[in-house]
């Protein structure tokens, strides 16, 4: 895969700064784009009177936050699939576990506000009959708490998984069919009433974040704009991890693992440090689109979500980050408008969306418009 | 016995309408008194005139008392008299209850039914159990007892004794001692509770397992309570060990259906090394296709399984050889790459089925000689439809390793997945041959789908399902090894089927998974690893 060298020939910018953006023109654009965003759509939200063309609704700058969580979802697949060559076809889990860890949160910000109007145990405990708060529920009324455990939950979860697929050498697919059985499994235990996550309807109804009403506007946008620096800083960090030392072992994992072991690196231990880190991040994407949708079930876990996931990256192109975030928000923007066209339409669109991407265009959009840049 | 012969010839002369019994005027009288009881007395006198008119041995006594209870005897008002009447359209046929000639028509006035209650109809019920207990009929024997085990009861017991001897049938005869033993449980002596115990030993009834229970707590009698104790605990053990039986049953039903499902899946990623997502749903297309072959022939459902095989096979694997020319072909030796491009295929032919079919679940019916099932005794009975399943995924299992091991074909698919160039060398068309073992495996998943169809909903998302569960069965079992799949089917089946009364279905699933997961750990290769080169590439 190639992804953008940086040639002997070229000076290399002295700045560390600089120096992480050489030659990413993509990524460069990316950031821009986020930027501008984060400026221009606050203004037209509330600064322009509704009935102008160039107001943005409410409705807009919540789903442009959402698709900004999906890229930033792509973008942690991208990173060890396009950079490690693991098919991953479980970070919708990853994504859900963070999603349920702010959902807790969320659920203990409701407070007596429930229907039952219980103080201390969320309406489905309640109506289940719960005496207690389970354990595991502890601390998650406090917002550091919860910030760290959409962090360390599908990091901790990641890492174990990847610890005992990675030690036993399951690499191609049989690492994609296992990930997906992860996803799967966990959405069935997720569906139980016992696991004590709220079963079949999940975690909803959520009241406010931070003491903001989440019904707000200003909050909405105020979420947005978090989702938006998060994928910022998350494109930065990833960046700079594949720009390091580590990042180019774990490319020669990817090319060629057998010699890469050969030369004395534990393949293993890059793969897994990678994998962990991916799956934070995802954590961290469903995190920031559970109080942005309002809802957090079980289905989040289904297969089919995962593997959507990598479709988003193959459209815009792996292996190069942006064009992972880039197609995982164009994607979504396409299924938006085509299931509020034909809703039938979708799913033949996205079968034919994998096909036509792995038949035709393997390197994605991105790949598209390299190949133009190359021929002029 | 001599009584029942003679009840025999005697409806049999009366059938004939030859002559009268001798004694026939007197048994016509008491039978007429009796019938009159029915009507008039206490419900009391009701139920002592039902086992009158039982014993009387008068040959119309089965026919009455059935009237009865089925509310079919009446009280004719004008000139008093008992009369069985049918319904007609309008009014009632009427017949004589003694001699059964016709009596003519009677309207709803002329005429009131004969009431009786609960106690009565028991008492109806027993004694014409007790009757069918003499019938030439074996199966309406076989009935008799079965109800008089429902109602045990000391006085009919005593009647069992002496039928007894003269049953021909060992499985009737061991079933009336039931009823003898569980009825003289009550029995005043504890020597004669203690003797009847003894010929309870060993069933395996639920009713005789509660029945001994209540004694084992209840008896008045020490030594009597112990030995119930004893009995309970045999017949307790006996029955875990049947429920066993049954568990490793509905396991290797499952395990079939699992194995079924992955054969294909065994052939595709195993042989050929290709990952076909869209394989649940070559599985659905097989459903599918029984579904219409039988809309095609409604009238011939007993035989449509017949059809539907074959056409089954046909119609997924002409799928397959598409899929193989116009997608998988493009993508050999790129396994990531394929298995997003079949997931897309997997996503287009569901939305295929739902915008042909309706994304409702479709309804396809079981012949008859699918259904019902063989009842090994009273712990045990194995439905039909899952042996037939269980002996279908043996078939396919057969053939497909005769196909393999035995043919020119099989030879040819196995040369190309061990070195494909070195068959190429030897005048194999190895393109021909990677198409042909892909609508083979899918063929295979549309059988599998056919004999889904017989035990699941069929609908568009029953492919899903499976998909998962075969590729563990597969990836367990060791790919490219029928036999891992098979035996990689069987236990996980067994497996699940095992651990689902402790923790319920959901967590049994995940359990399984997780069992699967970690076994990879400790043999990455699955249980029957391939062995040579081609392994080593994977």
């Amino acid at each position: 895969m190639a992804s953008p060298q940086t040639s002997a020939t070229r000076v290399i910018p002295e700045r560390p700064w600089r120096r992480l953006l050489h030659g990413d023109m993509g990524g460069r654009i990316l950031l821009g784009t986020l930027a501008v965003l984060i400026v221009v759509i606050p203004i037209l939200n509330q600064g322009v009177s509704p009935s102008s063309p160039f107001h943005v609704s409410d409705y807009t700058v919540n789903l442009l936050g959402r698709y900004l969580c999906f890229a930033l979802l792509a973008l942690a697949l991208d990173l060890v699939w396009g950079y490690a060559g693991i098919l991953s076809l479980g970070h919708g889990a990853f994504f859900a576990l963070g999603g349920y860890a702010m959902g807790m949160y969320l659920m203990r910000q409701i407070g007596d506000r429930g229907v039952y109007g219980d103080p201390i145990l969320p309406d489905f405990m309640v109506f289940l009959g719960w005496e207690q708060l389970p354990w595991f529920w502890y601390g998650f009324d406090q917002f550091w708490f919860a910030a760290l455990m959409v962090l360390l939950v599908p990091g901790v979860f990641g890492f174990i998984f990847g610890w005992l697929a990675f030690r036993s050498r399951v690499t191609g697919v049989y690492l994609s069919i296992i990930s997906q059985a992860m996803t799967y499994a966990l959405m069935l235990a997720f569906f139980r009433n016992e696991m004590g996550f709220g079963g079949n309807n999940g975690l909803t109804d959520f009241k406010d974040i931070l003491g903001f009403s989440l019904a707000d506007p200003q909050t909405r946008l105020a979420l947005f704009v978090a989702s938006a620096v998060a994928l910022g800083l998350a494109y930065l960090l990833c960046r700079s991890v594949v720009r390091s030392r580590a990042g180019r072992v774990v490319r020669a994992v990817r090319d060629a693992e057998p010699r890469t072991r050969s030369l004395g690196y534990r393949t293993d231990h890059y793969k897994l440090w990678i994998w962990t880190l991916s799956a934070m991040l995802a954590g961290l994407a469903g995190a920031l689109y559970v109080p942005q949708v309002g809802i957090i079930n079980p289905s989040e876990f289904s297969p089919l979500n995962s593997i959507e996931v990598v479709v988003w990256v193959a459209v815009g192109g792996r292996g190069t980050l942006y064009g992972a975030a880039l197609g995982g928000a164009l994607v979504n923007y396409a299924q938006t408008l085509l299931t509020a066209m034909i809703a039938e339409l979708w799913l033949f669109a996205l079968g034919g969306l994998f096909v036509a991407v792995t038949l035709f265009f393997p390197r994605g959009l991105v790949g598209l418009l390299k190949r133009r840049e190359d021929r002029s | 016995m001599k009584r029942s012969v003679r009840c025999m010839l005697a409806s049999l002369l009366l059938a004939l309408g030859l002559i009268a019994p001798p004694a026939g005027a007197a048994d016509d009288e008491t039978l007429v008194s009796n019938l009159r009881q029915l009507n008039e007395g206490s419900f009391d006198d009701k139920a002592a005139a039902v086992r009158t008119i039982a014993e009387s041995g008068h040959p119309r006594a089965v026919p009455v008392l059935q009237a009865l209870l089925d509310s079919r005897l009446y009280f004719r008002i004008a000139g008093g008299g008992i009369v069985i009447a049918d319904a007609l359209d309008a009014g009632y046929s009427v017949t004589d209850p003694v001699s059964g000639e016709a009596l003519g028509e009677a309207t709803q006035y002329e005429i009131r039914r004969v009431s009786i209650n609960n106690a009565v109809r028991t008492e109806a019920r027993k004694m014409l159990a007790l009757a069918g207990l003499s019938s030439p009929d074996r199966q309406a024997r076989a009935q008799a007892v079965e109800r008089l085990l429902a109602s045990p009861d000391p006085a009919i017991a005593e009647r069992m004794e002496g039928l007894i001897d003269d049953e021909p049938v060992a499985g009737i005869r061991r079933d009336m001692a039931l009823a003898i033993g569980l009825a003289r449980l009550e029995a005043p002596e504890p020597a004669t509770r203690l003797a009847a115990l003894e010929t309870l030993d060993g069933s395996l009834r639920n009713r005789v397992r509660n029945e001994v229970r209540r004694v084992a707590r209840n008896d008045p009698a020490p030594a009597v309570q112990a030995r119930a104790a004893d009995i309970l605990e045999g017949i307790e053990e006996r029955r875990d060990l049947w429920g066993l039986g049954e568990q490793i049953f509905f396991g290797l039903s499952a395990g079939s259906v699992l194995m079924l499902a992955a054969f294909g899946l065994a052939i595709t990623f195993g042989v050929m090394g290709v990952i076909n997502m869209a394989h649940g749903e070559l599985i659905m297309l097989g459903a599918y296709t029984t579904y219409v072959v039988q809309l095609l022939m409604p009238n011939a459902i007993d035989y449509s399984l017949f059809v539907a095989i074959p056409a089954a096979f046909l119609v997924t694997g002409a799928f397959g050889v598409a899929i193989e020319r116009g997608v998988i072909r493009f993508l050999y030796g790129r396994p990531l790459e394929t298995l997003l491009a079949t997931f897309g295929l997997s996503l287009i032919l569901q939305q295929l089925v739902r915008t042909v079919f309706s994304p409702l679940n479709r309804q396809v019916s079981t012949p008859e000689w699918m259904s019902g099932s063989i009842e090994i005794n009273a712990a045990l009975s194995l439905t039909l439809n899952r042996l037939y399943v269980i002996a279908f995924a043996f078939l396919v299992f057969g053939l497909l390793l005769v196909l393999f091991k035995r043919t020119t074909l099989g030879l040819k698919v196995r040369a190309v997945s061990q070195n494909r160039a070195m068959a190429r060398a030897v005048g194999v068309s190895s393109s021909r041959i990677d198409a042909l073992t892909f609508g083979l495996g899918a063929g295979v998943a549309g059988l599998a789908g056919v004999a889904l169809s017989q035990i699941t909903n069929v609908g568009p998302n029953m492919g899903q399902a499976y998909i998962i569960d075969s590729f563990l069965v597969v990836v367990f079992g060791g790919a490219g090894s029928l036999w891992g799949t098979l035996v990689g089917g069987l236990s996980l089946g067994v497996l699940n089927k095992f651990l689902e009364p402790e923790t319920g279905a959901v967590l049994a699933k995940v359990l399984v998974l997780v069992f699967v997961i970690l076994f990879i750990q400790r043999r990455p290769q699955g249980l029957f690893p391939q062995r040579g080169r081609a392994a080593s590439e994977g």
